[in-house]
């Protein structure tokens, strides 16, 4: 395959094929093994846009594989600020990698990227578009806590017009066959686009903004930010910010195994008195991104994951 | 009102083009997206909202002394994709040729997303908008994936 820019780029069967790869990698990327299968292997880190856990944890899995990595570093000190373009930054970058992870507030900057480069693009974003890897990782969660992805009950709830976390996710699991129920203000309801996307590929769509009353039998419940810097308007920003405060006391009448996601960061939308319940997954989601991209890495590259993990313990 | 007497509006053309059975009120914009709507050195006459028996109205339009060719005539899709194009040698009809739209537009039009990176003029890569479906018109951006405002797509021919 050429590089990941959308979760259209993979079968279900490919999907669930790498999330396997993810599952025996797991030792590896909580470094109880070292087993170097991207030795050699550089990745360039292209981030035009803040992030921390994308970045990080693209550069873990690569170290942990035994590849290295080498950083764009900050915009402000980059080429970028002279004004260079995406495509001479990406030719310059190809020559030195043999595969790119990038995040770009562009929406279409990553196909841009792909149809200028010569190695493989990972998607981290672009814009309000796509972020696939979040996605993989979001699977990988689902699966994990379930040991299913077909047919499960999710609420996405939050900023779903702004969050490309959601709207990757939202295809995929339609793909699974899952039913989805979109909690949000008003203002910042998934895009009618997308959800007549989704309609039109046969997913079973709820549209409310009562987060609270959808999650009684709910499998997952995954909750995103307001993202403030989404907003021209401060008035705007002000009437959904704080829409939704997801506290301990919000989850009596769920399901036993229902668990809460967040992409990260977190503002005030989930309580830390979540964290302490059976049902928070997000900080284990977010380790999960390192081993989801650890088996991204390897399948763009053409490395198979052997079927029994074998390498030095640490 | 036959559609003879509305071509004989303006004098037939010895040598060029015309462009007949333009949707009405869209002639001007066709002119744009020749690229022959400012200066131009050669005659060119435009008739509009003459009645037509399958249209109800139309535009026509003859370019004297220039033989478009069938990608500038691909360029009207997205405006005129009925119009019947025919090419004048010495006052007769030399060639019929139609407009075809084919499965994806490349640097005819400029992506209507205020935020895709084609928005980036100094961005070197084609602009390609994919058609997803034909009737009614459906382009989707090759990069963003944004389904387009075909309104303000006419304002945005490169």
């Amino acid at each position: 395959m050429a590089g990941l820019i959308t979760m259209d780029d993979l079968t279900n069967e490919q999907i669930l094929s790498i999330l396997e790869d993810a599952e025996r990698l797991l030792p590896v990327a909580r470094g109880e093994i070292f087993l170097p299968l991207l030795q050699g292997r550089i990745l360039g880190n292209l981030f035009f846009e803040p992030s921390t856990r994308t970045r990080m944890s693209f550069e873990t899995a690569m170290k942990r594989l035994g590849g290295d990595v080498v950083n764009l570093g900050d915009v402000k000190t980059s080429s970028v600020v002279k004004g260079e373009t995406l495509f001479d930054t990406i030719q310059m970058v190809d020559g030195y990698t043999d595969i790119i992870a990038m995040r770009h507030p562009r929406q279409g900057a990553a196909q841009y990227a792909q149809d200028a480069a010569r190695v493989p693009i990972l998607n981290g974003g672009d814009g309000a578009g796509h972020h696939p890897t979040q996605t993989m990782l979001d699977l990988f969660t689902i699966k994990q806590a379930h040991g299913r992805l077909e047919g499960l009950k999710v609420v996405l709830a939050g900023d779903l017009r702004y969050g490309r976390t959601v709207h990757s996710l939202s295809h995929a699991l339609t793909r699974f066959g899952c039913e989805l129920i979109f909690a949000s203000p008003s203002l910042l309801n998934m895009p009618e686009e997308i959800v007549s996307d989704l309609r039109s590929h046969g997913a079973n769509v709820i549209e409310t903004e009562d987060l609270y009353g959808s999650m009684a039998d709910a499998d997952v419940v995954y909750m995103t930010r307001i993202q403030k810097e989404r907003f021209a308007d401060e008035d705007e920003y002000a009437r959904c910010a704080g829409a939704y405060k997801l506290h301990a006391r919000h989850l009596s009448e769920v399901k036993q195994d229902m668990i809460i996601m967040h992409p990260l960061p977190r503002v005030d939308e989930i309580d830390p008195s979540v964290d302490t319940t059976r049902h928070a997954r997000y900080f284990e989601q977010a380790f999960n991104g390192v081993v989801a991209r650890m088996a991204l890495l390897c399948r763009l590259l053409g490395v198979t994951v052997p079927a029994k993990i074998e390498g030095v313990a640490l | 009102m036959s559609n003879e007497h509305s071509m004989r509006r303006v004098t037939a053309i010895r040598n060029g083009t015309v462009i007949d059975h333009i949707p009405s009120g869209q002639a001007m914009r066709v002119l744009e997206m020749l690229g022959i709507a400012g200066a131009t050195a050669v005659p060119v006459s435009l008739v509009m909202n003459v009645p037509s028996k399958k249209m109800g109205s139309k535009d026509i339009i003859k370019v004297e002394d220039r033989e478009l060719t069938q990608s500038e005539l691909d360029r009207l899709a997205l405006v005129a994709p009925d119009a019947r194009v025919a090419i004048i040698r010495a006052y007769s009809v030399a060639e019929k040729l139609s407009i075809n739209l084919g499965e994806e537009l490349v640097n005819v039009v400029r992506c209507t997303f205020s935020n895709c990176i084609t928005t980036n003029l100094r961005e070197p890569q084609a602009h390609r908008l994919k058609v997803v479906q034909r009737d009614p018109l459906q382009l989707r951006c090759h990069y963003c994936g944004r389904p387009q405002n075909l309104g303000e797509l006419a304002n945005n021919v490169l």
